[in-house]
């Protein structure tokens, strides 16, 4: 064998590990739920019966589940861009200060790193109603009127999505700043020297270059929100998505489905029909930028 | 010589530590987290094995939340425990499911829960002649009210509204507002979500003249005028009184601990907790009547033996359930948790005791609601009064889409 040939092997084996472990933990498991959304396993079922087509009648006919997936979608439109917006404004204002830029880093990349039960429970807190929220108390001392933020609702997912959008902020900026420190001095420097403003700076030479960092963040924020439900389980009251199922997004739909309902096989309808959504969702951001891409 | 003496003793030694262990079993017991619960098992565990020498009892608690969701995930697999206390509204599905086993008949039959329990446990614990479970004690719901707050508002901290008219004037009376009209202190705490579904179902509708359901809780009958006005008199309280709104300071219990809610209606459970709060005077009495009609809503936790369990294991359980359901822990449970002994001749010596007394006096007229799906009906619940109180519903059509769902909850059950 030759070294190069052994080279070879040796990777091939570190690489099958992880993919036997994404095989028996992932793929595996996902077959046999696919399998499974044709029967009606339940927990508290002994047998297993074949119901074809059965589940997934009985998840899209269910107005909850379509209720849980219209938030899902609102979850993700309100919440990915403006993560995405926010952390590249922040990530641009963290480029042009000459000094303190790692205090000012850390100070965004927090939210990121608590985790995020945490996070959940101290801003379902701070959106109580008067007397006790602190968000309120602050509105009451401006002269404003209590908002019912999570009892409401209209407003509780948008409570939610805020709160999440200021988590993920954290990490979106670190990677867009990360980006923009790796763009060369000299591109900007020689298109100035030709006379360009920093607008057009920004919009012709900054932004283009930063293209596939943003499309890496905006798939991967789409699909963080598209998945959204720790911040629901731990912000809704007794973790049931409401008031009203108005926060219930489609991954708690599913949870509830399987532990509180027992009902396995419908939650893996539901799981079913949330990945094939995610999937699409993810190939039409991956041709729509390819498209931009050609700088 | 020496060295043999010590190889023959060693080897004894030995002998006798696999001889020990082989005698002992060992039973795992499964129940939610409550403080007072949890603290009352440990100590009965150590009466139990002190009285059954080989057997151990091991308590494993998870937080309520989660714990009807560990329960399905571990005993279908057979992994979970031997001796379980589960709600009695989840009881038909388990027993559905296979996952309990019998009791043995020569303890546990008709004759032995006819005279041991209140009727309504004797009834809902028997599935077709068979049973399942039997419970330790039962709880019912009482009017709690904070008595500082009662002196602060200028009423007689020690006389308690008896009707739900005079429930409604002492709320608004009670209740404080900020500069802006935000509720500050609820005079009643209104969490559907907490005991308030129950209220409602098992309470207010019957008070107001409907009959919530049939006799086997198989048909759904709240969609009528007198259900829509019992709805309507809560809601009221929450729209147009304002007096108390769901989730008010977190909750009923942490808003009325914290002095922030002079009124509630909860279960006798709550005793031990509420004691347990420092500077905390409150009284407990009856359930306000409505047209002289009383009525209460009674559950309670029972305990069973897993489908699994088997052999000395069997043995065990079924010695740790009859002692839990002894006479001795049922008193024991009702001076460290509050809840009321499940066997009515136990309680005549709590008659003098202001605290347990107006919760025993509901027991005579309370009834159990047959749930099959103990969280999915409790949610309709919530979410009627959601729907009235948040998006302005109708109480007449939401009453007849919840009657609707609820049916449909049961329907599924049973067929």
């Amino acid at each position: 064998m030759t070294l190069a040939a052994k080279r070879a092997t040796t990777a091939y084996i570190f690489l099958a590990l992880p993919l036997v472990f994404f095989l028996g933990v992932r793929f595996g498991p996902m077959i046999y739920m696919l399998a499974m959304s044709f029967t009606d396993w339940g927990l508290l079922r002994k047998e297993l019966h074949f119901v074809g087509l059965g589940n997934y009648k009985a998840v899209l006919t269910d107005p909850v589940f379509l209720k849980s997936l219209g938030n899902t979608a609102r979850y993700a439109i309100f919440g990915a861009p403006s993560v995405i917006v926010l952390s590249l404004f922040v990530a641009l204002l963290l480029d042009l200060i000459p000094k303190g830029k790692a205090a000012y880093r850390l100070i965004y990349v927090l939210p990121y790193i608590t985790p995020i039960v945490a996070v959940s429970w101290v801003w379902r807190w701070m959106f109580l109603q008067p007397p006790l929220g602190v968000i309120n108390t602050i509105l009451m001392a401006l002269g404003l009127q209590a908002k019912e933020f999570l009892n409401s609702p209209q407003q509780a997912l948008q409570s939610i999505t805020a709160v999440n959008v200021w988590v993920e902020m954290g990490y979106c900026t670190t990677i867009f700043l990360a980006g923009l420190q790796t763009i060369p001095k000299e591109i900007s420097e020689a298109a100035k020297i030709d006379g360009a403003n920093s607008r057009q700076v920004l919009l012709k030479v900054t932004l283009p270059l930063l293209m596939p960092i943003t499309l890496f963040l905006t798939i991967m924020e789409g699909i963080q929100f598209l998945r959204i439900f720790t911040q629901v389980y731990n912000m809704s009251f007794q973790a049931q998505g409401g008031p009203l199922d108005s926060t219930k997004s489609a991954a708690l739909y599913i949870y509830q489905k399987a532990f509180t309902n027992f009902e396995m096989a419908q939650a893996a309808s539901a799981s079913l029909v949330l990945f094939a959504i995610i999937m699409a969702v993810t190939f039409l951001q991956l041709k729509f930028f390819d498209k931009k891409m050609g700088y | 010589m020496k060295a043999k003496r010590g190889l023959v003793l060693a080897i004894l030694l030995v002998l006798a530590v696999l001889a020990a262990s082989a005698e002992t079993v060992t039973i795992t017991y499964w129940q939610y987290f409550y403080e007072s619960k949890v603290n009352l098992v440990n100590e009965l565990i150590k009466n139990f094995e002190a009285a059954n020498p080989g057997i151990k009892v091991e308590q494993v608690t998870f937080p309520y939340e989660s714990f009807n969701q560990k329960v399905a995930a571990s005993i279908p697999a057979g992994e979970g425990p031997d001796v379980i206390t589960l709600f009695y509204g989840w009881l038909p599905m388990y027993v559905k499911g296979g996952y309990l086993q019998q009791l043995p008949t020569s303890d546990f039959n008709k004759a032995w829960f006819d005279k041991t329990y209140y009727p309504f446990v004797a009834e809902s614990v028997d599935f077709g002649g068979k049973y399942y479970s039997a419970p330790t004690a039962v709880r019912t719901l009482a009017l709690i009210w904070n008595k500082a707050l009662f002196k602060e508002a200028g009423l007689d901290p020690n006389t308690p509204p008896k009707t739900l008219e005079d429930l409604a004037a002492y709320a608004k009376k009670l209740s404080k507002y900020d500069a802006k009209g935000n509720l500050v202190q609820a005079g009643l705490l209104m969490q559907p979500s907490g005991q308030g579904h129950s209220w409602l179902r098992e309470v207010l509708f019957r008070q107001f003249g409907n009959v919530p359901y049939n006799k086997d809780y198989t048909k759904v009958t709240y969609n009528d005028a007198n259900a829509v006005a019992a709805l309507k008199w809560y809601t009221d309280l929450i729209t147009k009184d304002k007096v108390g709104y769901p989730n008010f300071a977190t909750d009923d219990v942490t808003a009325f601990k914290a002095g922030k809610g002079a009124m509630n209606i909860d279960g006798s459970f709550r005793i031990a907790t509420l004691n347990a709060v420092k500077g905390l005077e409150w009284g407990v009495s009856e359930l306000p009547t409505y047209k002289g009609i009383k009525s209460n809503y009674a559950s309670y936790w029972t305990h069973g033996i897993v489908s699994g369990t088997s052999g000395k294991k069997l043995e065990a359980s079924i010695k740790f359930l009859k002692y839990l359901v002894s006479p001795e822990v049922q008193e024991l449970w009702l001076q460290k948790v509050g809840e009321l002994p499940a066997t009515p001749a136990l309680s005549e010596k709590f008659k003098n005791d202001p605290v347990v007394l107006p919760f025993l006096k509901g027991l005579e007229y309370a009834k159990a609601s047959l749930f099959v799906d103990e969280a999915g009906q409790r949610n309709i619940m919530v979410n009627a009064v959601d729907e009235v109180v948040l998006n302005k519903a109708d109480p007449a059509a939401v009453l007849k889409a919840a009657a609707a769902k609820e049916q449909a909850i049961i329907d599924g059950f049973w067929k």
